[in-house]
């Protein structure tokens, strides 16, 4: 009995690990092949651990296009994202406090909108904001890809926020009334300090999401020096004529290593990202 | 400075300012602003444009339902509405069942489950970049990974059947998010349902028929509907690893809007077709939420 115990148990961990490295194959590949000298990488497609490990994609790919080397790119990226994330933070943060917290006619009717948003794709709106951009002059500046986030649009946080809000309990708000605290300062004493966790969360999720975009960036930059990294990804792709894969994947690995680092990091917040609310990675 | 002022006199609390529904309206404000100019505005600009000829470089000029006639009776627009449809209605349910699967069987908790769950899910943290993209075209290429695993020298990027499974595959392959809810949705059912139903003699396959999926129901439910959605909207993937082709086979809606919008500068013709897909997404969604009561437990 505690043999046959023991061998399902085996069984289970050998399939459970085998799916598992099958998943994450192709990831490891990639960043394997990104070591490998370059022409060798489709013939030793087959062969996981390059046999003379060599930096030198790391080098070509960081040279870039275009007199532009990654380094800029790696840079606008930061910048975008990094610019965005503050605005969702800050403006999720107000607005879920005060559809939270607060009792006002017009209440009910923001709720509604801000779950509408939550369910309009981007993409709906992708050629209505570029017309309105375009008349705003704001075509090949960062401005569409970072002001929007300053003004609670992205309803995801604004309802993960709220959500959290709710669960703190009411009579630290009475307590903190009665000690003569007004509305203001009930948020910046109160409830901004206990929500820190679902802070995090919106952080982490908003910081991924703005790393990755690929659209905004490929409407609205034109010129290479602006370029973040995915577009410069797709764009290098599209330049390297079949020759330098190695160069290519190079590059495609270091621009996952930071989504890669938070990921390893803050697992907690993420699992708590996509279970309260859906948000997906 | 406010705050302090208020919370050393006290009297503050009266004025209109410190009144709790003008500070539900300073609060809500950024939302406000924010709706009416980066949604509000860009739409009602689009619906205008949407019954103009426009090309950003002249100026508008009124044509009426021209753009919609035309859209109509166009064979692309059916034929990117197909693809797009057939990519929602195939990878979404195939990802919502691998993750009730692997939910399933990660949820016997053991000292390496953690591990596991983290595994399962990095594809769904890493798939949505330009690099993943670029990295399943160069797998599915002529010499790429597959093939070469596979021993066979098959261009899947270049067969107009195989070429949209690629894509499929890319989003099923994402199912870790799933996952993780439904773990979470399962962990949440009292344990004594299950000890009740074993008393009273039913199997693991009963109990996971009769106890576990209705309970998950209210969740697979917000994953359909979620997922849809955003399953109708691929984009990216779609442009990097095909760019629509073979012979439009993976032409998906929102690629060919913007084919006409950016590259065929028929800015009037996409922004019709964002409004023709508005109105589906909405419709359907109602549509969802309609069937809702037939098969979701609540």
């Amino acid at each position: 009995m505690r043999a046959k115990k023991r061998i399902s148990r085996i069984a289970y961990h050998t399939i459970v690990l085998a799916v598992g490295f099958v998943m994450i194959y192709p990831l490891l590949w990639m960043v394997m092949s990104s070591f490998k000298e370059s022409s060798t990488i489709f013939h030793t497609a087959g062969q996981l651990l390059p046999t003379q490990p060599t930096l030198e994609n790391y080098a070509n790919g960081w040279k870039g296009f275009s007199h532009t080397t990654f380094a800029t790119f790696f840079k606008n990226t930061f910048f975008v994202a990094a610019m965005g994330t503050v605005g969702s933070i800050v403006s999720s943060l107000l607005v879920a406090y005060g559809l939270s917290r607060l009792r006002f006619r017009l209440r009910g009717l923001l709720f509604a909108l801000v779950l509408l948003t939550m369910m309009l794709p981007g993409q709906i709106l992708m050629i209505p904001q570029y017309l309105w951009y375009n008349q705003l002059g704001w075509i090949n500046t960062y401005s569409p890809l970072i002001a929007e986030f300053y003004f609670a649009t992205q309803g995801f946080f604004v309802y993960l926020l709220m959500n959290f809000m709710d669960g703190i309990p009411k009579d630290l708000d009475e307590a903190a009334k009665i000690d003569g605290c007004s509305y203001y300062s009930i948020f910046s004493r109160i409830i901004l300090p206990l929500s820190t966790p679902a802070i995090a969360t919106v952080a982490i999720f908003s910081f991924m999401n703005r790393w990755n975009d690929y659209m905004g960036p490929l409407l609205y930059l034109k010129r290479t020096e602006k370029y973040t990294i995915s577009l410069a990804l797709k764009l290098f792709c599209d330049q390297t004529s079949s020759s330098d894969y190695g160069a290519l994947f190079a590059m495609s690995t270091l621009s996952l290593l930071p989504i890669f680092l938070i990921f390893v990091t803050m697992q907690k917040y993420l699992t708590q990202g996509v279970v309260t609310s859906g948000l997906k990675g | 400075m406010k705050k302090e002022r208020n919370s050393k006199l006290g009297y503050a609390k009266n004025g209109w300012l410190y009144k709790e529904k003008t500070a539900g309206y300073i609060f809500s404000a950024p939302f406000i602003f924010g709706f009416l100019f980066f949604v509000i505005v860009p739409v009602a600009t689009s619906l205008y444009y949407a019954f103009c000829n426009y090309n950003i470089l002249k100026p508008a000029r009124w044509v009426g339902l021209k753009n919609f006639i035309d859209i109509f009776q166009d064979p692309t627009f059916y034929k990117a509405l197909g693809v797009t449809l057939k990519f929602a209605f195939i990878s979404v349910p195939l990802k919502l069942v691998f993750a009730l699967i692997v939910a399933l069987i990660l949820l016997k908790g053991t000292k390496l489950t953690p591990f596991y769950r983290a595994a399962y899910y990095l594809p769904s943290i890493l798939g949505s970049s330009v690099a993943v993209a670029i990295l399943w075209k160069r797998m599915f290429a002529v010499d790429g990974l597959v093939n070469k695993l596979l021993g066979i020298q098959f261009a899947w990027l270049g067969s107009t059947t195989a070429a949209l499974w690629v894509i499929i595959l890319l989003a099923v392959w994402q199912f870790g998010s799933s996952m993780l809810i439904f773990l979470s949705a399962m962990k949440q059912i009292p344990p004594e349902l299950y000890e009740a139903a074993r008393v009273d003699g039913a199997g693991g396959i009963y109990s996971f028929f009769r106890i576990t999926l209705p309970l998950l129901t209210p969740t697979i439910f917000f994953n359909l509907v979620m997922q849809l959605i955003n399953g109708f909207m691929v984009f990216a993937q779609g442009q990097i690893i095909t760019d629509g082709k073979p012979m439009n086979s993976t032409l998906f809606y929102v690629l060919y809007m913007y084919q006409q919008s950016f590259e065929y500068s028929k800015v009037g013709y996409a922004a019709a077709m964002g409004w023709i897909l508005l109105v589906l997404v909405a419709l359907f969604t109602g549509l969802l939420f309609k069937t809702k009561k037939y098969w979701v437990y609540e």
